[in-house]
């Protein structure tokens, strides 16, 4: 057999073989699918689209479900983003499915930085990947994979033309995200009117040079259907989780005083083949052009931005090894520097306090001593004064001691001259 | 794992689905994806010469895949060291397309000496490690990153009846860390069914007493039924088997065997030899679990290895592919 061009760069050293019997590994695939199973699949949608336009009703009509909703109010000084994760089941195939929706998308009075917090928003997933792929321990066959995988842009159903907010911000996307832009609440566009918007849509996004996601046409199987929804976009959907009864079945639908407006009729709009397109024909492909294409973009910017390169300027190959190894070397000398920096600080701030506080200790003893001068001082007055007081009253003693003898002697003498007298 | 103001929201079981959403086709499509990307596989054959290792891989593969085509001359020269020589097909089977590497180690245990001769086969299953981290870690890398790395070692054992020898044991013990080790008991047709199962036991045990965990190894096993399915079969391993690329007639039907004066082996007849068991085990069922071990865990570790500092390993400059003592 001829070499199958399927698998590239094998023509050099391998030849085909033709096999003699049954080997068995066409189980391949089924062996891959079933671990697959087993660990089940992610995928996640962002939803850009002004405050009301529809976003959470498409997303329920398209899953089949309630998702918890959150009316937002028109007053958001800010884009924000609200994700959510809901765990679905059909057959064996698990989904874990995470809805992201813009709150406050279009709503503010100057919206040059609307765009800003959805790309933060995509870049901070490619960046919890990155991480994990570039630690040393890591888990990549267990990463709950959260980068967005299909970017659902709601256009207002103005049926002009696009917004220029429209334009900036798939702009800013279109490298970053798949992304499929859809006519919200298209029931009131008339038939015609459609037809004109979305040509006007797409040669407006083709002059910009927006690249928005294009189905694959390299399967066989599926590219004459992709082909053919390539010529549809955008899709012109209506959302709607409420039935009504049609003929005999109940369907989902709006009903208006002058019809009902069926969301699965494909006369009435699109939703089906965003339906098709997005869960049935392309999940898989969604998936894997995110990985394969708009991460690796994000993935080789950020580490060029790191100064990584995959060769020097004599264009010889340098290994990722080497600039890493220097950068961790010129990392951690620049730790080092830091800490003793830090060190010489603390240490100057400790003499510092040590200087206050002799300081404060020796003014202390200063007015210790002074206090005790003065103590000193004092007791010696009191001291004098006090021997002054025992000269005086020792002098008074002597005084007193004197008169009395005095008046004692005296008394004697007058006791003798009376005895005297009577004789 | 919610961010933001709303709660995960887990289906309790079966289906909340109010209609059919269509998430199911994912496994088609998947399915589809893959068989276009084709797969590629690396087997490794090591053991002494003559006991048959090319003859069961053509036999396994149905093809001529060992680089010894039938009309190989007997009286090759046994190389002075371990060689490592690779050959690729690519061969395919109902729309699936595999590129088939075979590894031969010839040379291995050939030697009067054979210290160490498990080096060239340990440097050579590290330099596809490192072939391919070298790629992981580019800036701008290839879409699919060609895989070299050998996902599973074929070691054969030769049937002397009694126990494993040291060369076994050294290389199976050194090995084991670094790639999926399959030991099978080659030309099996020497033994009767008793001294078949006794062998058997008996290596088991060595093995365990070694600390040896052939593949599938007890501790990556996923599940309760996983463990199942694989106690069974390390409890069967090592496999005794017997190759042949020749056919016979056995009651009307032409079968691939061994032709004896005392009767004829069917290769692939299970009360003969448990070639089938091998061939279903190898391909039919653990391929892929073959290539995600190989993957997700001597890969990473010897990747872990490389990039830590205290790693012990070489610096390795961008241009030089040596890589010695691991």
């Amino acid at each position: 057999g001829s070499v199958p061009e399927a698998i590239p760069n094998l023509a050099k050293r391998t030849r085909p073989l033709s096999l003699a019997g049954h080997v068995g590994f066409d189980s391949l695939p089924d062996q891959l699918v079933n671990k697959s199973i087993s660990q089940g699949f992610c995928f996640n949608i962002l939803c850009i689209g002004e405050t009301g336009i529809g976003k959470s009703t498409l997303m329920d009509t398209l899953f089949n479900t309630n998702f918890e909703n959150f009316e937002s109010s028109h007053f958001e000084p800010q884009v924000k983003l609200r994700a959510q994760t809901y765990d679905l089941q059909e057959s064996n195939v698990r989904l874990r499915l995470t809805v992201v929706n813009t709150v406050g998308f279009g709503d503010q009075m100057n919206k040059q930085e609307s765009y800003q917090p959805v790309v933060d928003y995509i870049d901070k997933q490619f960046e919890s990947y990155l991480q994990e792929e570039l630690k040393i321990k890591r888990s990549l066959h267990n990463y709950h994979d959260s980068r967005v995988h299909a970017c659902l842009y709601f256009i207002s159903p103005s049926g002009h033309s696009l917004k220029s907010l429209d334009l900036v911000t798939m702009k800013k996307l279109d490298s970053k995200v798949n992304i499929i832009p859809v006519i919200a609440k298209a029931d009131t566009i008339s038939k015609s009117e459609l037809h004109k918007f979305k040509i006007k849509i797409m040669s407006e996004l083709v002059s910009n040079g927006v690249q928005i996601y294009q189905f694959p046409l390299d399967d066989e199987t599926v590219a004459k259907v992709n082909t053919t929804m390539n010529g549809h976009l955008p899709f012109a959907v209506v959302g709607s989780t409420e039935e009504v009864c049609v003929g005999n079945k109940m369907v989902k639908a709006r009903q208006y005083p002058w019809g009902v407006v069926q969301v699965e009729n494909e006369h009435h709009c699109d939703f089906v083949k965003l339906r098709e397109m997005l869960i049935c024909v392309n999940m898989e492909d969604l998936r894997e052009q995110t990985h394969t294409r708009h991460y690796e973009l994000y993935r080789r910017c950020k580490l060029e931005e790191m100064g990584f390169k995959d060769t020097d300027p004599e264009c010889k190959p340098v290994s990722l090894q080497q600039t890493y190894e220097a950068k961790r070397q010129e990392f951690l000398a620049e730790l080092q520097k830091r800490e003793d920096e830090m060190r010489q600080i603390f240490v100057q701030r400790v003499k510092e306090k040590e200087a206050e506080l002799k300081e404060a200790e020796r003014e202390l003893q200063g007015r210790f001593e002074q206090l005790k001068r003065v103590h000193a001082e004092q007791k010696s007055t009191l001291e004098d004064k006090k021997r002054l007081l025992d000269e005086d009253q020792s002098s008074f003693n002597k005084r007193r001691a004197a008169a009395q003898l005095l008046q004692a002697q005296s008394l004697t003498v007058n006791g003798k001259k009376d005895k005297d007298r009577k004789k | 794992i919610s961010h933001g103001h709303g709660g995960s929201h887990s289906s309790s079981g079966g289906s909340t689905l109010l209609g059919y959403i269509g998430i199911d086709t994912i496994i088609e499509q998947m399915r589809k994806k893959t068989m276009k990307t084709g797969f590629d596989f690396n087997i490794m054959v090591v053991g002494p010469s003559g006991l048959g290792k090319s003859t069961l891989v053509n036999t396994l593969f149905k093809s001529q895949v060992s680089r010894k085509s039938a009309g190989w001359a007997r009286d090759e020269k046994i190389p002075k060291t371990v060689e490592i020589k690779s050959v690729s097909h690519v061969i395919e089977e109902g729309g699936v397309k595999m590129k088939l590497t075979i590894v031969d180690t010839p040379g291995f245990g050939d030697q009067i000496n054979n210290d160490n001769c498990w080096e060239p086969i340990s440097k050579y299953i590290n330099e596809q490690f490192e072939k391919f981290l070298k790629e992981e870690v580019n800036i701008t890398r290839k879409k699919r990153i060609p895989d070299t790395r050998v996902h599973c070692c074929l070691y054969f054992i030769p049937p002397t009846g009694h126990c494993l020898r040291q060369l076994d044991v050294e290389f199976m013990r050194r090995l084991s860390h670094s790639v999926n080790i399959i030991p099978v008991i080659a030309k099996s047709d020497t033994m009767t069914i008793e001294e078949r199962q006794e062998f058997k036991q008996r290596v088991r045990k060595e093995l365990e007493n070694n600390g040896i965990e052939f593949y599938p190894q007890k501790e990556f096993d996923d599940d309760m039924e996983d463990k199942s399915d694989n106690d069974k079969i390390r409890e069967t391993m090592p496999f005794a088997v017997v190759g042949s690329d020749k056919e016979h007639q056995v009651n009307g039907k032409r079968v691939l065997g061994r032709k004896t004066a005392w009767g004829i082996i069917e290769v692939e007849n299970p009360n003969h030899c448990e070639f089938a068991q091998l061939r279903d085990f190898l391909i039919r069922s653990h391929l892929q679990d073959l290539k995600e071990v190989t993957h997700n865990i001597h890969y990473e570790t010897y990747r872990a290895k490389r990039l830590n500092d205290n790693g012990g390993l070489h610096p390795i400059s961008s241009n030089d592919t040596q890589e010695s003592n691991l």
